[in-house]
């Protein structure tokens, strides 16, 4: 019975199943699935594929968040990881392609978790400085222009299907298994919410904390770069100006829907996944129903503020003295 | 001084956070043109006395009166509004305005809606010269040094027409000189009727400068005394809580002592400006008590020999090899543990549960690659939750959410489950219930016997007679005598402890 209904994660697939609703309400065809060369079609499987590369950035920033950190950078690196991707793309194979690309984003997670972990800068300002260098950095790389290409194995990865379902999907999916195997399969889990939860703490009791608090943004900065490269893969080309434009926001949105504390602490990989796809539940569901998409701004911000309240010990702690109030007056 | 009016006078003062009682029915009294040395050990309510005072904290029962009225001050403006003015040990000011703006925050002297700086400046010159200052009062208040800033603060305080005084600390980060200053200062405003209130632990200053001394005790009045009749033990023993009771009897026999293997030495070993060099050997069966009162050293001392504080000489050694302490993880390696006084900010992850608290250290020293099997970690919390009796027995609840004696348990396990050779405990019973405190007095005494050597720090100098069978004293951030066997007694232990100090120690190493 737990294991069908876990007590976390509830308010989070309850909120997904009602926004389905929704978007069930708004437009009729919404569940309707299709399969087409080989490929399934509709719009539950849109939301799956424009959500990956949210859905890959926050399976990083969860981990940063979990130490009590944050990376504002990571639609700077998309933008960078996208830029080298495109410019190596039609003159190079898929694998140099991936390593200079991914290898990208190692660089700059290494940077990141130098500047919070090794120089103990306050992590917002540490990103702060890649996410405004970071752009400048990928226009450097495109020249100022939107880098096109045709390779057929970079085309692929954004466009292609594997057992029916997009390339970008099958990534996303397969990163999360890798994430979750890596960090509960060792005791990186543990080590991670131990340092978010308290680090002096963590460190007197021998826990190397610098070296997670690296790894995380190592791992984050690595994670932007896949969804850089999908991002380009798709439009078949890159723009440093837009490429991943403003979803650090996104990211850390999705990661604090689901439920991870940006105190650090504990943490979810499947939830903040699902933060995702219920930011892109949301997006598709507006672009539907035909309201203008900034609409669409209000909503998330509103839906923000209830996750926020929700958290906020204030918002408890003043519902605490309300009911005593209530409960004080005959 | 006797016939001088009472100034401040507090009475019956009580207040509690949640369930602990951190003030009892104190009297304090204050009276004109005195200087007024509150003392006591952490946690003896010194703070929240004169917060209460100052209106920071509300307080629950008794009477503040100012020279006869009553007044209850509701926030610290008002209590400065009052006549009652408080300068902490971190200076209250803005670093980044001027010593002029900061003398005349909130009250500059204006024409036309204008600050006049010129008349500020010249107002906050001849203020400061008052004091003894002739330094440039349009310079940033950040650039001078703290001894300035706090006799800036004073100034800013005297001249809101303060009645009252109060210094928190004023004197901990001041060197020898800079100390004198103040002490002239406290001197002049005393002369002209302030009534000054003294925090401080250093003994030696408040000798220096007080007239009269209150002690408190676990939030409650020991007694109020003046200072030139107070022998110095006299007052230790206040502070400390112990009558000369021979509790030796409760000590174990004294046990064979050459037998002992040496588990980690220390020679030559210190750092300065933090410790001064020591020599300890820390012996498999045996339990070293530190002794001392706060700030003589004792938490310095036990970081360093875990590795939570990098030695600058000497030399550490394990079973008599040559090791290295850079980090509390160095510690870990050579089988230390160490049980931190903040329990709450050093010691918990309170969010996580008993078991993944528990679990910790071990986790740490296996290292990343050799996760501890789930089924593992559930039996090692069982194990320790039925041997210490951890309360409730329920290894998944957040460890945040179980009492301090609990949480001292938990983390005692956490040590133990890495089956150390060394554990240094900090206050190990701060904070706890007196069930629970007996029981890990007892704890100490088996791990003892089981073959571990165990390094602990009490303010508690009957707890320290009772399980130790050496005992090192400290004062002043060095070791200054160490007991053994017979010798082992609170009146000894006292005796080090006041034993005329000469203040070298510290200064001879920054």
């Amino acid at each position: 019975m737990t294991a069908l209904l876990p007590r976390r994660g509830l308010a989070q697939i309850l909120a997904l199943i009602v926004i389905l609703a929704v978007d069930r309400v708004v437009s009729p065809q919404f569940f309707d699935l299709r399969l087409q060369d080989g490929r399934l079609f509709g719009s539950l499987i849109d939301v799956l594929n424009r959500g990956t590369p949210v859905a890959l950035l926050s399976l990083g920033m969860v981990l940063v968040i979990a130490t009590r950190g944050i990376d504002l950078s990571v639609g700077a690196v998309m933008a960078i990881s996208g830029a080298i991707a495109a410019s190596l793309a039609d003159s190079h194979g898929l694998p140099v392609v991936l390593a200079a690309s991914l290898g990208a984003g190692l660089v700059c997670g290494l940077w990141n978790g130098f500047l919070v972990a090794v120089l103990g800068m306050q992590p917002i300002v540490a990103t702060l400085i890649l996410m405004v260098a970071g752009r400048g950095i990928a226009q450097l790389i495109t020249e100022g222009r939107i880098v096109t290409f045709a390779s057929p194995g970079l085309v692929w990865l954004g466009n292609g299907s594997i057992l029916g379902l997009p390339v970008p999907v099958a990534i996303a999916l397969g990163m999360l298994i890798l994430t979750g195997a890596v960090v509960r399969g060792s005791a990186l889990g543990l080590l991670i919410e131990a340092t978010g939860g308290n680090a002096r703490a963590s460190e007197l009791a021998g826990v190397g904390t610098r070296a997670m608090i690296l790894s995380v943004y190592v791992w984050c900065g690595v994670c932007a770069a896949l969804a850089g490269v999908i991002a380009a893969a798709d439009i078949m080309g890159a723009d440093a100006n837009n490429a991943g434009l403003w979803l650090e926001l996104d990211a850390i949105l999705a990661v604090v829907i689901g439920g991870t504390s940006l105190f650090g602490g504990r943490f979810s990989l499947v939830l903040a996944v699902l933060g995702a796809l219920i930011i892109q539940t949301m997006n598709t569901g507006i672009l539907l129903s035909g309201y203008p998409p900034e609409f669409n701004l209000l909503v998330k911000a509103v839906v923000v503020m209830a996750v926020l309240l929700l958290q906020s010990p204030k918002l408890s702690g003043f519902a605490g003295i309300m009911a005593r109030l209530r409960r004080a007056k005959p | 001084m006797e016939n001088s009016a009472s100034l401040l006078e507090v009475r019956g003062i009580s207040k509690s956070f949640g369930a602990v009682r951190a003030l009892q029915e104190v009297d304090f009294t204050l009276r004109a043109g005195e200087i007024h040395a509150l003392l006591g050990e952490n946690g003896a309510g010194k703070s929240t006395l004169i917060k209460v005072v100052t209106g920071v904290f509300p307080r629950d029962a008794g009477i503040v009166r100012l020279g006869g009225d009553e007044v209850a001050p509701r926030s610290a403006k008002a209590a400065l509004q009052a006549g009652i003015a408080t300068v902490y040990q971190e200076v209250n000011l803005l670093p980044n305005l001027s010593v002029a703006q900061n003398l005349f925050l909130d009250r500059q002297p204006m024409r036309f809606g204008i600050v006049r700086e010129g008349e500020m400046r010249r107002r906050a010159k001849a203020l400061l010269a008052d004091f003894g200052l002739d330094i440039d009062v349009s310079a940033p208040l950040g650039n001078y040094s703290v001894a300035i800033q706090h006799v800036t603060a004073i100034a800013r305080a005297v001249d809101l027409s303060a009645r009252v005084l109060i210094l928190d600390e004023p004197t901990a980060s001041l060197d020898r000189h800079e100390v004198e200053i103040l002490f002239r200062i406290m001197r002049q405003l005393a002369k002209r009727g302030i009534g000054i209130v003294f925090v401080s632990h250093f003994l030696d200053q408040v000798y220096e400068i007080s007239d009269r001394i209150t002690v408190l005790r676990n939030g409650r009045l020991v007694g109020e005394r003046e200072t030139a009749s107070l022998p110095r033990i006299e007052l230790i023993r206040m502070m400390l809580g112990r009558e000369l009771a021979e509790t030796t009897s409760a000590r174990a026999a004294a046990r064979e002592h050459e037998s002992r293997k040496v588990c980690a030495s220390f020679e030559n070993y210190g750092k300065s400006g933090y410790v001064a060099p020591f020599n300890l050997e820390l012996r498999h069966r045996e339990v070293v008590g530190l002794a001392g009162l706060l700030g003589s050293g004792r938490t310095e001392t036990a970081r360093l020999v875990f590795g939570a504080e990098r030695a600058d000489r000497g030399q550490a050694r394990v079973e008599g090899t040559p090791v290295r302490l850079q980090s509390p993880r160095d510690g870990v390696r050579h089988g230390f543990g160490y049980c931190p006084e903040e329990r709450k900010t050093d010691g918990i992850v309170a969010e996580l549960t008993v078991r993944e608290n528990i679990v910790l250290a071990l986790q740490a020293k296996r290292g990343l690659h050799r996760p501890l099997p789930r089924r593992e970690q559930d039996e090692i919390a069982r194990r320790y939750v039925r041997m210490l009796d951890i309360r409730p027995p329920d290894p998944e609840r957040p460890v945040g959410l179980l009492s301090g004696g609990n949480q001292q348990k938990v983390l005692l396990a956490r040590w133990l489950a890495t089956s150390p050779r060394l554990l240094v405990l900090d206050e190990p019973t701060r904070g706890i219930d007196v069930g629970a405190h007996a029981e890990i007095i007892r704890l100490i005494r088996e791990l003892c016997d089981d073959g571990l050597a165990l390094l602990v720090i009490s303010s508690e100098l009957d707890e320290i007679v009772t399980y130790s069978d050496r005992v090192v004293v400290l004062r002043d951030r060095a070791h200054v005598e160490e007991l053994a066997g017979e010798t082992i007694d609170v009146g000894n232990i006292l005796a080090a402890i006041a034993a005329d100090s000469v203040a070298v120690a510290l200064e001879a190493h920054t």
